[in-house]
Order: C-alpha cells, then sequence, then structure tokens
C-alpha cells in the first residue's frame, strides 16, 4: 500500500509518512518541522496526537482490509497520555487492536523518537465501523 | 516572570503564539476571549480533510485547535504565560463538521493549582449547543522552566 492510499491530506501536511511495517502492523512516522513545533524546539501536543490518530487508522484500515471488510470509519473518542517532551527528532507511531468487534474497534497507540520502551506519548482511541453508505 | 507585568491578553498573544510553528500551519486564528476562556477559529481548508472524497475537516487539527486554545485559556485564567505541558487531553467526537466548514473551539479553563490546569472544551462549526466534539484535559507546570508557576 502506498502512502497516497492511507494517509489523509492532513496527514501529508504535517508530513505524516509510512515508514514500514512491523508483525503486519504500519509504522508511521514524521520528522521534526516548524510544522509539528509547539513550544520552541518541542513537538506540538496536537501533531504528536494526529500521528497517534493517523497510526490507529492506518492499522485498522489495514485490519479491515485483510479481512475484506469494508466500513466508514467514524471517531468516537480518544484520549492521549503525554509522557515526555518530544523532541527535535523523528518520531515514530504504531498501534494494537486491543478489540475489533462487529462495529466498534479498541487500539492503542504509542509514539516514540530514540528509545523504543520510552514512548514520549500513547493513545486509546474507540471506532465506530458504519456500513459504507452511512 | 514578573507577575507586575500587564495580565497575560490572548488576543495580543496569540498574534505571535499562533504565527509560528503546527498552529501557523494549521490557520489557527484567535476569535474571542473571558476571563477563563478562550475561542480559537481553525479554517476549513482542502490540506486539512480527512478523507479524500469529503470536505470535510479531519479530527487530527481540530485535537491541535483544542490543545491550543487549551494553553491559552490557562494562561489568561492564570494572567501570564507559564511554561505547561498537555498531560492528558480526551476528545469524544459528536459528529463531523459540515463539508467546507470551519470549525471553532471554547475552551475554559475551570480549574488552576499550583501545579496542575483543568480545562474543559468544545469545537462546533456555528452553533455551540450542536458540537462537533467535547474535551477535557489537564496540563501541568513544568519544573525549572518557569519558577514562578502558581505563585
Amino acid at each position: 500500500m502506498s502512502d497516497s492510499d492511507t494517509l489523509t491530506p492532513y496527514a501529508r501536511t504535517i508530513g505524516i509518512r509510512h515508514e514500514g511495517d512491523e508483525d503486519g502492523a504500519p509504522v508511521l512516522a514524521f520528522e521534526f518541522t516548524g510544522d509539528v513545533e509547539g513550544r520552541p524546539q518541542h513537538l506540538h501536543g496536537g501533531a504528536t496526537s494526529g500521528l497517534l490518530e493517523t497510526a490507529g487508522y492506518a492499522l485498522l484500515r489495514r485490519e479491515l482490509s485483510r479481512l475484506d471488510r469494508t466500513h466508514r470509519l467514524k471517531p468516537i473518542n480518544i484520549t492521549v497520555q503525554f509522557l515526555s517532551a518530544g523532541k527535535q527528532r523523528t518520531t515514530y507511531a504504531k498501534g494494537r487492536i486491543t478489540k475489533l468487534g462487529r462495529r466498534n474497534a479498541n487500539i492503542s497507540v504509542e509514539a516514540w523518537q530514540d528509545d523504543r520502551d520510552r514512548p514520549i506519548a500513547t493513545a486509546i482511541m474507540n471506532i465506530m465501523m458504519a456500513e459504507p453508505e452511512d | 516572570m514578573s507577575t507586575q507585568q500587564d495580565p497575560f491578553d490572548p488576543s495580543k498573544a496569540a498574534k505571535f503564539l499562533l504565527r509560528h510553528g503546527h498552529t501557523a500551519k494549521l490557520g489557527l486564528t484567535y476569535r474571542d476571549h473571558g476571563k477563563n476562556w478562550v475561542d480559537l477559529e481553525l479554517p476549513w481548508r482542502e490540506d486539512l480533510v480527512g478523507e479524500i472524497d469529503r470536505e470535510i475537516l479531519a479530527s487530527g487539527p481540530i485535537i491541535s485547535l483544542l490543545d491550543m486554545a487549551s494553553g491559552l485559556s490557562i494562561w489568561t485564567s492564570h494572567g501570564s504565560f507559564v511554561a505547561i505541558a498537555t498531560l492528558d487531553l480526551r476528545v469524544d467526537y459528536q459528529r463531523p463538521a459540515r463539508p467546507r466548514s470551519a470549525v471553532i473551539a471554547h475552551v475554559e479553563c475551570y480549574k488552576l493549582t499550583k501545579s496542575a490546569a483543568f480545562v474543559r472544551g468544545i469545537a462546533h462549526d456555528g452553533d455551540p449547543s450542536d458540537t462537533v466534539a467535547t474535551m477535557s484535559g489537564v496540563f501541568m507546570s513544568i519544573e525549572g522552566a518557569n519558577r514562578n508557576v502558581g505563585q
């Protein structure tokens, strides 16, 4: 799958790219640029949230496509925990599906920079999976 | 930071805070404020939509909008600019914004302690009683970055 298939115009606007796959889950990333900067030399919490959310959707779309399921995805909610300040480095994010039901999915996502074992932020997302016409 | 300066004015601060970095990329603008609340606007723009075939703002920039309005509401409520970091932010999405609609955030800082600030707010596309999203969050002051925090 190419970036243009999976990434929204918003995601591309803030520089999100498909970095690769890990255990069948897409790993998304962005570089530190002015477009994602909050207070000087640090990531904006909103940009970090956008990366987490985009990684959650990319994972769910991948899994639904693997299962041959077609849905229109609707966000229900997202809760983001900010664990440490994002520095001027590449930021990565990858999700894990905690529950995939018939109508809704629960996904947890982690974002990290240098050290995979020290995430800078995590998110829990609930996503509604509606019929394509809804 | 001296507390003897003029109180933090989001209408003035927005002029430089929203002109740099991520918030400038999204094109956020100041709309209004009160004693402990701030309204910001996220414009509709083709490059901020969440799905290629629908002209609806993505949820990601709405989180950024709410996060930034939170920060401004905290500084407004506190009366000065202090270094803060988002600890926890929750956004519930009630419905998509209308096609080609700008989204407005209204966020209030309802409690300020020495080390934490509690915020809640809504995002709407014209009618505040018909929300696009609701939000609640907690921000922390950053130790060392500003020794006067909470004074």
